[in-house]
């Protein structure tokens, strides 16, 4: 297993380049290319400066404030930029504060659920401030209603859309402590430096941060500008930096929401419906569950049957014990061939297009399966309902539209609703919604105590959320050299929205590309683009069908869109009897989308000898104002396929993946390599092994051996991320932007090595089934009792 | 209701509870030790992965009740421990290949690598790779496999 190292991703310890010490900058308007940040000292006995969330720069108009007409959109103004523009208006401050130990702390109003984000805010914040990273403290921050937008973490949008403001309540900070020991020694601040926490002024003269905030504290807030650290000038900002959180992971310390002891919330599970979507009549048995050992509560709820109890394996038991009479679901009777047909009659038609006679004509029909979005963490959270108010815990990446969702429901001011965001076990996009904290709301509303609710495995597959199943229609047309055409008609079920996006869009509404499109075609129109000079292109979205519990799975459209894309562009390559990787590399539309292409085929060795039955292939993604490329072998030869692992889907391997991403401006190497080596095995996954399966109403699939995410036994023996150098001044995406070019280019390198394109993805859904299903009522299997016999 | 003897992380614990309750909620619910975690309940996920007497094995599929009171059950948090020392090899390592991300499954992850090293008696083949079960559902199993490695170099 290789990385490649630009610079080393994880250096053994962090060897800090000797960086001169920050100099002050005289207190001049800031220049070009320094921007100017307006801030506030807040009132407070140590120092707390303050910041806008999106930075209300002097030093121009924020990216991507002018909306561009289509066609397009996404090249200029993408998803990213609309949710900083929804957040302009509505900005509130975020701040910094230091303490007397000299540590600086801020809570993030973002959720950590894996991508890393307290790791690269921690880093925005010791680079202005001068301080060592371990001296700044980045917690998660309660839901916070006057942000509005400003707290929902999706889209790969976190750093795009804090990046200023992070840094400029840190630099005030700075500037406030250079202010307060000018005054004490006094000297001009422009004699003073700052490095790792301390202030040096002439003669010798120095102290720490700790001993100088109570003096730059303030007793009334004061409004003051900064200038941030240029670019040239930065020595953490990408710089290879591991995890903030990585010791309290790897010794069990690291608190999940299941993790916290909040007195009296005791273990609580759902007795849930046996098709998708079904709701509780009655429940016949109620006495005889309560009468079980340990259980303490037994109560119908709108999605089920909550019990209560003195541990989650009392509360399986009393699960399994119930008898509930159910209503009907969404989808009763309905399996994956229906939805599917579905799908085929909503599509869009393609135009027959108006070129010449003499162009040929490349087609391609591509159905896209369901795919569960369920993290390893299951639904989970706190409740505690009391007459005075209701508080929460849980990991919630749109905590206001939940609290605001509860405080209407429950008619309470908001102020009464209190919101604590926890750290996540992985999201995917389960976590844009709050279902598990609704009903343990609504739980502890109807017990009259607090919960501990939890999502059992089995349900979190059937109950939970998926990624839409959608079918991803192609036509292109070729002549002498060019692409006349590129056509694209992607057909979804309806991925759910109403998890605040939703608001946001509809107060952005008027000032969307098109303006008058749906929620779903506009995000679709923002997040879906073509990465090549193909003529005429036209990509449109048609959705069916509301009745699945759908969102996001690390990217709403993209993955699905670009692998039908890069599918055909290897058709296109053949009919100009090009290769994959010298016809991407004539038609892409971007120099840095041909440095990544290159860049992969050169690190990846592109068109060395391979055996039959094995190949290579070759992908390109852009989007989060960033390109990737991804170049995988793959293994379908049938000793291959054929591997016998126990209750695992083998079949072809992918061998070795050589993915360059260039992100714009690189924060944290580190992070963003992990990033796309999680990305990597997701593309794997969903090209060749993870998908449900539905059947009369409800998924088939139950348990990790049955939804074959990517395994040991799946992952590639060499995998290297190559990050390019920064690009631009700004930071991209990171989290979600791994998985689309590695999904098509593991369904090209399969295409080319069997020479059969794939028209259905997951490859293996329409094989016969790799596990039994484990039965629906009652609706969670016990827990096994044989662990003993296991041990190793 | 029963009470259940043994010693867990170095300590001697009881706890009253029905026999048929498993482990892993007797260690969070009843015990408060919580670096196993919940993933499936199903001794599918291995997130709860532990050690008994020295072996890899998960809570979740283990009755309290079969438990005897010199078994010793060792979670992520007496790892260290059980080298005399502030973190494990394997720990150590996980931190210099910053493996974690979301890092929920990490506690197993560590817990089944060492067990793994042990079984095998040092670095780890694709072959041996293809027993460790544990999901790891950001997709760190790259960086899983580094650490693994160079843990084994040090135990």
């Amino acid at each position: 297993m290789t990385e490649q190292r630009r610079p080393s991703p994880y250096p053994q310890t962090h060897p800090q380049t000797p960086v001169e010490p920050h100099p002050e900058a005289p207190d001049a308007p800031p220049g070009p290319g320094r921007r100017g940040f307006l801030g506030w000292v807040l009132a407070g006995p140590t120092l707390a400066v303050a910041a806008p969330l999106i930075a209300a720069s002097t030093g121009g108009d924020p990216a991507g404030a002018v909306i561009p007409s289509l066609p397009e959109p996404a090249d200029l103004f993408d998803l990213g930029d609309l949710q900083d523009l929804a957040a302009l208006p509505t900005s509130h401050l975020v701040k910094v504060t230091i303490g007397a130990d000299g540590t600086a702390s801020f809570a993030l109003p973002r959720a950590e659920v894996g991508q890393g984000i307290t790791t690269s805010t921690a880093m925005l914040i010791a680079e202005e401030l001068d301080l060592p990273l371990d001296r700044v403290e980045v917690t998660l921050a309660d839901a916070r209603p006057e942000l509005l937008f400003n707290q929902l973490t999706g889209g790969s949008n976190t750093t795009r859309s804090t990046y200023d403001a992070v840094r400029g309540a840190a630099a005030l900070a700075r500037a406030r402590l250079l202010d307060a020991a000018a005054k004490e020694w006094g000297v001009a601040r422009s004699q003073l430096t700052t490095k790792d926490g301390v202030v040096h002024g002439p003669g010798g003269r120095s102290a720490g941060y700790g001993e100088l905030t109570a003096k730059a504290a303030s007793s009334t807030i004061v409004r003051t500008q900064v200038s941030l650290k240029p670019r040239s000038a930065f020595s953490v900002i990408g710089t290879p930096r591991n995890r903030v959180d990585a010791l309290a992971a790897v010794t069990g310390r690291k608190q999940y929401t299941l993790d916290h002891d909040v007195p009296g919330a005791l273990p609580t599970m759902i007795c849930r419906p046996p098709t998708i979507n079904g709701t509780p009549k009655a429940v016949r048995n109620r006495a005889a569950v309560l009468a079980m050992p340990g259980i303490t509560d037994v109560a119908m709820i709108s999605t089920g049957v909550a019990v209560r109890g003195r541990t989650f394996g009392q509360c399986i038991d009393a699960v399994r014990a119930l008898d509930v009479e159910w209503n009907r679901g969404t989808e009763d009777g309905k399996s994956d061939d229906d939805v599917l047909a579905e799908l085929r009659k909503a599509e869009l038609p393609l135009l027959v297009p108006k070129v010449s006679l003499l162009a040929k004509t490349v087609e391609g029909s591509f159905t896209f399966r369901f795919r569960s979005n369920s993290p390893l963490e299951t639904g989970s959270a706190i409740a505690d309902v009391r007459d005075d108010g209701i508080e929460v815990w849980s990991c919630l990446k749109v905590p206001i539209a939940f609290a605001e969702q509860v405080a209407q429901k429950y008619h309470l001011p908001v102020s009464q609703v209190t919101v604590h965001v926890t750290q996540g076990g992985g999201s995917f996009g389960r976590h844009l919604f709050s279902d598990a904290a609704l009903e343990a709301v609504e739980a502890s509303k109807a017990f009259g105590k607090p919960v501990k609710l939890m999502w059992h495995r089995t349900d979190d597959f059937r109950q939970g959320r998926t990624h839409p199943m959608a079918t991803s229609r192609v036509r292109a047309t070729y002549l002498l050299g060019n692409v006349l055409t590129y056509e694209q008609r992607h057909t979804s079920i309806s991925t759910d929205f109403r998890h605040g996006l939703g608001e946001m869009l509809t107060a952005m509404a008027a000032k969307l590309p098109g303006g008058d499109y749906t929620f779903a075609q506009s995000i679709f129109m923002l997040t879906s683009n073509v990465s090549y000079d193909y003529g005429v292109t036209d990509q449109l979205l048609n959705e069916v069908d509301g009745g699945f519990n759908t969102g996001s799975m690390r990217n709403i459209y993209s993955p699905d869109v670009c692998t039908a894309q890069e599918l055909i562009t290897d058709q296109l390559a053949k009919v100009a009897r090009s290769n994959p990787y010298a016809f991407r590399r004539k038609f892409v539309k971007h120099a840095r989308g041909r440095a990544v292409l290159d860049k992969v085929a050169q690190v990846g060795n592109w068109g060395r000898a391979m055996p039959a039955g094995t190949a290579q292939g070759i992908a390109l993604h852009n989007e989060y104002k960033g390109w990737c490329a991804c170049l995988v072998e793959i293994d379908c030869r049938p000793q291959t396929v054929q591997r016998e692992v126990r209750d695992g889907w083998t079949g072809p391997r992918v061998t070795k993946v050589v993915f360059a991403v260039d992100v714009g401006l690189v924060i944290n190497p580190t992070g963003l390599v992990a990033q796309m080596q999680g990305g990597i095995m997701d593309g794997i996954a969903q090209t060749l092994t993870s998908s449900l399966h539905l059947k009369d109403g409800a998924f088939l699939e139950g348990s990790w051996d049955n939804y074959f995410y990517t395994r040991q036994w799946n992952v590639p023996p060499d995998v290297q991320v190559i990050v390019m150098p920064s690009t631009s001044d700004r930071p991209g995406g990171a989290g979600e932007f791994g998985v689309a070019a590695s999904m098509a280019a593991v369904a090209c390198a399969y295409a080319r090595a069997t020479g059969h394109v794939p028209t259905e993805f997951p490859i293996n859904h329409a094989q016969p089934l790799g596990f039994e299903p484990l039965p629906t009522v009652p609706p969670i299997p016990p827990s096994p009792t044989d662990g003993l016999d296991h041990a190793f | 209701m029963p009470t259940h003897t043994f010693l867990l992380n170095g300590k001697r614990v009881s706890v009253d509870v029905a026999d048929d309750v498993r482990l892993l909620w007797v260690l969070r619910d009843l015990l408060g030790v919580t670096g196993p975690k919940y993933g499936c309940g199903l001794e599918v996920c291995k997130a709860c992965t532990s050690h008994i007497n020295g072996k890899a094995f998960n809570p979740c599929a283990v009755p309290v009740g079969q438990l005897n009171e010199d078994d010793e059950i060792t979670t992520i948090e007496g790892l260290p421990a059980t080298v005399g020392r502030e973190l494990h090899p394997m720990q150590e390592a996980w931190l210099e290949a910053d493996v974690a991300q979301c890092g929920y499954c990490q506690p197993g992850q560590i817990m089944a690598a060492v067990a793994k090293v042990r079984q095998k008696g040092g670095a780890l083949t694709d072959a041996d790779f293809d027993e460790i079960r544990n999901i790891c559902r950001c997709g760190t199993y790259a960086r899983i496999r580094e650490a693994i490695n160079q843990g084994a170099s040090r135990m």
